[in-house]
């Protein structure tokens, strides 16, 4: 098994990299960075495959201890954040969709309405939005948390007692924030899309209630709804593989916590951002 | 207690052994060492000495540098799923227990039942009752850690590591920390495990055990190794280390008092 997990992902020459003297080049330094860059995605990479591998092998195993721990990651990261997604919701629908109904109907363009309140909210804001919030709230929870138990050396008591750490810490976490991410986008873009329809009432636009939702399911697809799911999900998992790689996969003393659950932030910003990329040029060849 | 003919439990042949925080960084060289069935080991040293690390080698949690173990016939380099079996018949308890804080006692003693039984919380419980009974644990059993005295929380990791019922146990540095009454009866208890004691059907367990100092450990049938200077030197019984004129048995033989005296002479 392994405090052989702390040997899987241990990169010394990682390390060595982050205390070398300062580069006297830029060329230096960009390569270092390169470099750095690609030890991460290698890490990231591997955990990503290793947890992939041990939901799929393990999916029946301990279920009375696992079912319970990922019904808790998922009141963790969906059902807790649920008021704040609300409130995240409203003030959405009244900052983008009020503010669009009132510009298109200047312009005499309120038909367009649906396909852009499915572009902005459906395709990207409501997804990307949802898994930043969760990612703030969430995942630095996670990376504290994890980070917290390796260096109390709870990973090495898991192991030995025969406990898979990947199986018992991780796996709940991915399971619970992909749902979590799934359920509080659908939920926020229902909710910002009748609040934007508040406000755009309050603002006497003309537009009836019946004319807005009929526009809005009109733009919509079977694709929209399709990617949609996948994109959602594959927000939920690489934000809880970054997360939890950084607060786990290293071996890590209390006073590196903080430090790590910048970088992992900082990492699940970016990964995001290019799942949101993959996915844009998706529905662009589509 | 031990007969030459069984099997050996243990058996580590030309090992090195790397600093589990820093691989590259080696502890302990060239160890030879087999236990059998039903010894009591003690190993002795000074703190960073690399006692923890040999421990966690011998129990099969980390590989290796060089040099090969062996724990119940099984090559613990190569220690997976498939030698799970194995695994569980090895229980380690850490120097402060490293218990689960999120858990409550009782649910820090019966993780392991239920991970490896896929059982539920109720059908642990005559089990984990049982026990905490034993190791007089009830009354804390509802609180979770770190609202736990230190010694009653390696008290707890002691639980945790019986509950799979292990053949060999594997204690780093137990009574480090521990008042006169938990040290003492620790010592006692670790005597019952070891000739036999009912949770464990009566059947003799092998156990490891390190520490800082060799006092509290004395007992004619316990066999001694130091760890000095990266070499791991097996000392043999107690008669054999009461007689040396090794100096850092010596030290670790000494009153504290002693110490003191000593290094104020320096």
């Amino acid at each position: 098994m392994q405090g052989k997990l702390s040997n899987l992902f241990h990169l010394p020459e990682k390390q060595w990299l982050g205390h070398v003297p300062l580069p006297r080049t830029y060329t230096d330094y960009l390569g270092r960075k390169l470099l750095l860059f690609l030890l991460t995605v290698q890490g990231l990479g591997a955990f990503a495959l290793i947890t992939l591998g041990v939901i799929l092998r393990k999916s029946g195993m301990a279920k009375n201890v696992i079912r319970p721990r990922i019904r808790q990651e998922i009141a963790r990261a969906g059902v807790a954040l649920l008021p704040m997604f609300i409130f995240i919701a409203l003030a959405l629908g009244f900052l983008v969709v009020g503010q669009t109904v009132a510009a298109l109907e200047k312009v005499g363009a309120i038909n367009y309405l649906g396909s852009t309140m499915v572009i902005v909210v459906v395709r990207e804001l409501g997804p990307l939005l949802a898994a930043m919030l969760v990612l703030a709230r969430v995942g630095t929870a996670n990376v504290i948390e994890l980070g917290t138990a390796r260096a109390l050396g709870e990973v090495e008591a898991l192991e030995a007692l025969g406990i898979d750490p990947v199986h018992y810490l991780i796996v709940p976490r991915v399971i619970g924030m992909a749902l979590g991410i799934f359920s509080l986008t659908v939920y926020l873009i229902i909710g910002t899309l009748v609040s934007g329809y508040l406000f755009a009432f309050l603002q006497n636009a003309a537009l009836t209630p019946d004319n807005y939702f009929k526009q809005i399911t009109s733009a919509l697809g079977w694709l929209d709804f399709v990617l949609l799911a996948l994109k959602t999900i594959a927000f939920g998992f690489f934000i809880a593989i970054v997360t939890c790689y950084h607060g786990l996969a290293q071996p890590l003393r209390l006073e590196d916590v903080s430090r790590v659950a910048v970088r992992a932030i900082s990492q699940g910003v970016i990964v995001c951002v290019f799942v949101d990329a993959l996915f844009i040029v998706i529905y662009l060849f589509s | 207690m031990s007969e030459i003919s069984q099997p050996a439990i243990l058996e580590i042949r030309d090992a090195s052994v790397a600093a589990l925080r820093e691989p590259s960084l080696m502890v302990v060289e060239e160890v030879e060492w087999t236990i059998l069935p039903a010894e009591f080991w003690v190993v002795a040293g000074q703190q960073y000495s690399g006692k923890s690390d040999l421990m966690m080698l011998a129990a099969g949690l980390m590989n290796p540098a060089g040099g090969s173990c062996r724990v119940f016939g099984c090559e613990t380099a190569s220690f997976g799923e498939a030698q799970l079996a194995e695994r569980l018949r090895v229980g380690f308890v850490f120097q402060g227990g490293q218990l689960f804080n999120r858990l409550t006692i009782a649910e820090n003693v019966a993780l392991p039942l239920r991970y490896q039984k896929n059982w539920t919380s109720e059908q642990a419980t005559e089990s984990v009752k049982t026990l905490l009974d034993i190791l007089e644990l009830s009354p804390i059993a509802d609180l979770t850690p770190p609202n736990v005295a230190a010694s009653w929380r390696l008290r707890a990791a002691l639980a945790r590591a019986l509950i799979l019922k292990p053949e060999l146990l594997l204690l780093d540095n137990p009574l480090h920390g521990l008042g006169v009454r938990h040290r003492q009866w620790l010592l006692h208890f670790l005597d019952q495990l070891w000739r036999g004691h009912e949770w464990l059907d009566n059947r003799p367990m092998t156990l490891i055990v390190s520490t800082e100092d060799l006092r509290p450990w004395q007992n004619a049938r316990r066999k001694f190794a130091l760890l000095h200077e990266k070499k791991f030197v097996p000392l043999g019984l107690w008669t054999e280390i009461a007689a040396t004129e090794n100096p850092m048995v010596k030290e670790l033989l000494a009153e504290p008092e002693e110490i003191i005296v000593a290094t104020k002479s320096l």
